[in-house]
């Protein structure tokens, strides 16, 4: 494709001032974890590794690690049957309400989160009477998350056409043979990469965890949101953060090799 | 014929949901009592520990040594009594109330704005003061008052009573404010910068200001304020509004504010102060010439309790003559325990808080509840209740 | 055992169908369509004055209340107004970046530039406004620290604040669709466009925009919809800014069926948003 040259140069700078744009805060986080001062005067005066050492021994971070990682398992294995279930359903077969399906299944993540947090926390605390735990947060962060796996699976679906599985049962095998070893391994990548992104959405989602999670439960994202301000912990966070950035390239890049059919990845 | 079967499936699936929906949302909730304190029942005697316990208290009043190392009153409690401490730290009374709405917390640190709603809404409990050994050596002009108690009935344990101050940034204040007129002055230096308490109760801050500059108002208690006397102090919270940059409610975004400069002016706390200076800023509070609202705290037990024996164990423990004098300490408060005045590290603690000098309180003006039967005793005249305060804030803030 | 059930619902679509449907319908509108509905209805009632009990008695003081108010028309016109911004300057930021990406870029920088661009997803969304905390502190922050110099400064705490820092936190999103839509655009129509005479601009505005849009309104229903319930960013470099998000936010432990009441104005927003991105085909591009 021909882009003149004059195109091209504006292109390529404004591509250079929006990567700018994006990773000069993400570079001040990363310093602050080797800020010395606590309260990240800038520019540093000094440098210190003590809060990566702090970071690793404490109990607060680890805990938190631990409900995030939890919860964010359960509802990506919840998100994962139900939104295969209902790409099934939709892609393989007619019924009334078909259209009707996408604009529900996208209502919980487009909806602003403090209305379903809202709504989650009412339901659960003052109409069933269960109190607030991993249970509800599971449940929260389980129903934002069916659309992406939802979506990666109805794409693939209907990449893949049913001239395989017809071929299969054609040849004697039965649905659940056929579902096991054609259609599953083929769905499998799609189903990986949306699981991915749905266990990525789940570990850093505020807002509906906030509503969710009752006294008992510090997801990591709500003990960063409880110890932003505290002197002792500031710096702390922000090696948390830092380290999180940097871990997050392996799945970044994982799901990116394995979602060739939605490069649309990011949040759905 | 399919898709008419198919729909009327799902029209039965929406109107059974939307029935169900109905008939639970009107099972949910309790309903409301206005004509007396609720009955609820008051623990008789104490059993073991049940491993936990849910506080809801006030930054700084709760520490286990995460904020500093030296500041501990929990580690020890925890590793006497086996309850694990859970402290969820409330913004402001509001949001305390609420907090023990939900019936998820053992344990609140109310202070008046918060008691009585807290009492009459059947969401704590009267407190058994027998169950409570130190409660004997509580100051016994902070027992049984009205913010505490009904009807001769204990409703919790005092915890110790503060002066909101003026905090101002010595080294960009100058010359070093004495009256809360800094912070209403419309042609102030500082506009941008100062900063003002985001609750309804503030409303009473301009209402005390009026009650000392504007006599003709006839302002007599800050929270006895018939509509004329209301809205005058609603205005001056308006003309105030661009005055402030930050209307704070954590109290460590507030500290992280008067430390970077972003804040130099406005009302807060001494644990505020406190952490601020340990943070090497340059900054004091004072009360000004017109006094104060502050604040008297009680220990409250919730009506749902899920850990009542370890929350008995708490209050009776933080009201220790030891525990009580370390968060007095920290907070930079009076405290309750007469015996904790001879346990503070700095022995003048209890004279510079005033903890007997009575003189002080006159004009500090403790959180109290508004309501519509008006509080300074006049008969003659309707007081504006707590629910308008609510709403004038609101107004103000999002307008 | 498995092949029996397998072959009984071979012989009946309908029976795979309920049994595909059944388990993410009852999740879906039952749970949440429900408590969705349980909310939007104690918007209805109000509370106890003094005790902050909940009435439940049907009435409509709350919805007058906030239609009377002109504090809380303002804020949901300035509220509005923020997720308009956000969204218009997402979209002129990210559509030379998108771009770039699909079609100047060469393969190999492609996957790169792709991964660069996802990555800040990962990094938790508070740290991410917090550092924007440190970049706009005024006189000390990273802003005045690198832009000072040449006479930029920051704008302190505010709405301009919460505008970018919203635009940044949303960018991905926005960069993203339009990223796949632009990949899908025919080279040899930009090339045919440029044939014919046309410069740049007008191929844009004629050929590339007009194709882009449905991936233009997917990446917009998120920068638009996080943007309207948000109130954490405000809270943090919002200075006292408030927004629709903190009237709930901070109304839903004291007053919640009035929380529910101001709930209503982003779900209405959204659901007419909804509607119209259906009948544009976008909800399938994402």
């Amino acid at each position: 494709m021909t882009i003149s040259r004059g195109a091209r140069y504006a292109l390529t700078s404004l591509m250079g001032v929006g990567l700018a744009f994006i990773y000069v805060p993400l570079s001040v986080v990363i310093i602050n974890s080797f800020n010395a001062s606590r309260t990240f005067s800038w520019p540093p005066e000094q440098y210190t590794t003590i809060w990566w050492s702090k970071a690793i021994d404490n109990p607060g971070v680890r805990e938190a690690l631990r409900w995030s990682v939890l919860a964010g398992l359960l509802a990506t294995a919840i998100a994962l049957v139900l939104g295969t279930c209902l790409a099934f359903a939709v892609s393989r077969y007619q019924f009334f309400g078909r259209e009707v399906i996408s604009l529900l299944v996208v209502l919980p993540i487009s909806l602003p989160g403090i209305v379903t947090g809202l709504a989650l926390n009412s339901a659960f605390t003052r109409q069933l009477g269960v109190s607030t735990g991993l249970l509800t947060v599971v449940v929260g962060h389980a129903t934002f998350c069916i659309v992406i796996v939802y979506n990666n699976a109805l794409a693939r679906l209907r990449r893949m056409g049913t001239s395989l599985q017809e071929a299969s049962m054609d040849l004697g095998a039965s649905g659940f043979t056929t579902f096991r070893l054609i259609t599953l391994p083929n769905l499998a990548s799609a189903l990986f990469a949306g699981a991915l992104l749905a266990f990525g959405l789940s570990f850093d989602e505020i807002v509906v965890t906030t509503f969710t999670a009752g006294p008992g439960i510090q997801t990591l994202p709500i003990w960063i949101y409880n110890n932003l301000f505290r002197p002792n912990q500031a710096p702390i966070v922000n090696v948390v953060a830092a380290t999180l950035v940097v871990i997050s390239i392996i799945p970044i890049y994982l799901s990116q090799k394995l979602s060739q059919d939605s490069t649309s990845g990011g949040r759905i | 014929m399919e898709a008419r079967m198919h729909k009327k499936r799902l029209f039965s699936v929406i109107a059974a949901t939307s029935a169900a929906a109905l008939i639970l949302s009107g099972c949910g909730g309790s309903s409301s009592s206005t004509s007396g304190v609720p009955k609820v029942d008051m623990m008789k005697s104490l059993g073991k520990g049940e491993g936990q316990v849910n506080i809801v208290a006030w930054a700084g009043y709760v520490e286990n040594g995460s904020t500093d190392p030296k500041v501990d009153w929990v580690t020890d409690f925890e590793k006497s009594t086996g309850c694990k401490v859970n402290v969820k730290n409330g913004a402001t009374s509001d949001d305390m109330v609420a907090l023990m709405k939900t019936g998820e917390y053992d344990v609140v640190s109310a202070s008046g704005d918060a008691s009585l709603r807290l009492i009459y809404g059947g969401d704590v409990a009267p407190v058994n003061t027998k169950l409570i050994p130190n409660y004997a050596d509580i100051f016994d002009n902070l027992k049984m008052q009205p913010w505490n108690s009904v009807d001769g009935v204990a409703y919790g344990v005092p915890h110790g009573r503060g002066a909101n101050l003026l905090a101002y940034r010595t080294d960009i204040v100058k010359p070093a404010p004495t009256s809360w007129g800094s912070v209403f002055d419309v042609n102030s230096p500082y506009k941008g910068k100062i900063t003002a308490y985001d609750s309804p109760i503030y409303i009473a801050d301009a209402a005390l200001y009026l009650m000392k500059t504007k006599p003709e108002l006839g302002i007599k208690y800050p929270y006895a304020l018939d509509q004329k006397q209301f809205d005058a102090s609603v205005e001056l919270l308006k003309a105030q509004k661009p005055l402030i940059g930050e209307y704070w409610g954590d109290y460590l975004k507030h500290v992280a504010s008067l430390k970077s400069g972003a804040t130099v002016l406005g009302t807060t706390w001494q644990v505020n102060i406190n952490l601020a200076q340990g943070e090497k800023t340059k900054v004091e509070g004072i009360k000004p010439v017109e006094g104060s609202t502050g604040w008297s705290d009680t220990w409250m037990i919730s009506s749902k309790a899920k850990h009542p024996n370890c929350a008995y164990q708490w209050m009776n423990h933080i009201v220790s003559p030891a525990a009580n004098a370390g968060v007095a300490e920290w907070f930079g408060e009076a405290p309750s325990n007469a015996k904790s005045c001879d346990l503070t590290a700095d022995k003048n603690h209890c004279a510079t808080f005033h903890a007997s000098d009575d003189a002080y309180w006159k004009d500090v003006y403790y959180w109290n509840t508004p309501t519509e039967k008006c509080l300074d005793g006049r008969k003659d005249a309707k007081c504006i209740p707590y629910a308008e305060w609510v709403k004038a804030w609101s107004s103000l803030r999002n307008a | 055992m498995i092949d029996q059930i397998s072959d009984s619902l071979h012989k009946r679509p309908r029976l795979r169908l309920t049994a595909l449907l059944s388990a993410p319908l009852l999740w879906l509108v039952v749970a949440y369509l429900g408590a969705l509905a349980t909310l939007l209805i104690s918007a209805f009632f109000t509370i106890d004055s003094f005790t902050g009990n909940i009435v439940q008695q049907f009435t409509l003081t709350n919805f007058s209340d906030m239609f009377t108010d002109a504090a809380y028309r303002n804020v949901v016109l300035r509220t509005l107004g923020i997720a308009i911004a956000v969204t218009l300057m997402c979209t002129v930021l990210a559509i030379p970046m998108a771009f770039y990406m699909a079609k100047v870029a060469k393969p190999r920088t492609r996957k790169l530039l792709v991964a660069l661009v996802l990555t800040p997803l990962w990094a938790s969304y508070l740290v991410k406004i917090y550092s924007w905390r440190s970049m706009l502190e005024p006189r000390t922050g990273v802003v005045d620290w690198l832009l000072g110099p040449i006479g930029i400064h920051s704008p302190g705490f505010g709405i301009t604040a919460v505008i970018i820092g919203l635009t940044y936190l949303w960018l991905p999103y926005m960069i993203l669709p339009l990223f796949a839509g632009m990949e899908r655009l025919p080279n040899n129509l930009l090339d045919a466009s440029g044939d014919l005479g046309a410069h740049n601009w007008y191929t844009f505005r004629k050929v590339i925009f007009p194709l882009l849009f449905p991936s233009l309104v997917a990446g917009s229903m998120f920068t638009f919809s996080l943007s309207l319930g948000d109130y954490i960013t405000t809270q943090i470099i919002g200075g006292k800014l408030q927004m629709l998000g903190s009237v709930v936010y901070q109304n839903f432990s004291i007053n919640l069926p009035f929380a529910a009441t101001i709930s209503f104005i982003p779900v209405t927003i959204m659901g007419i948003y909804l509607y119209l991105v259906r009948r544009s085909g976008a909800l399938e591009n994402m």
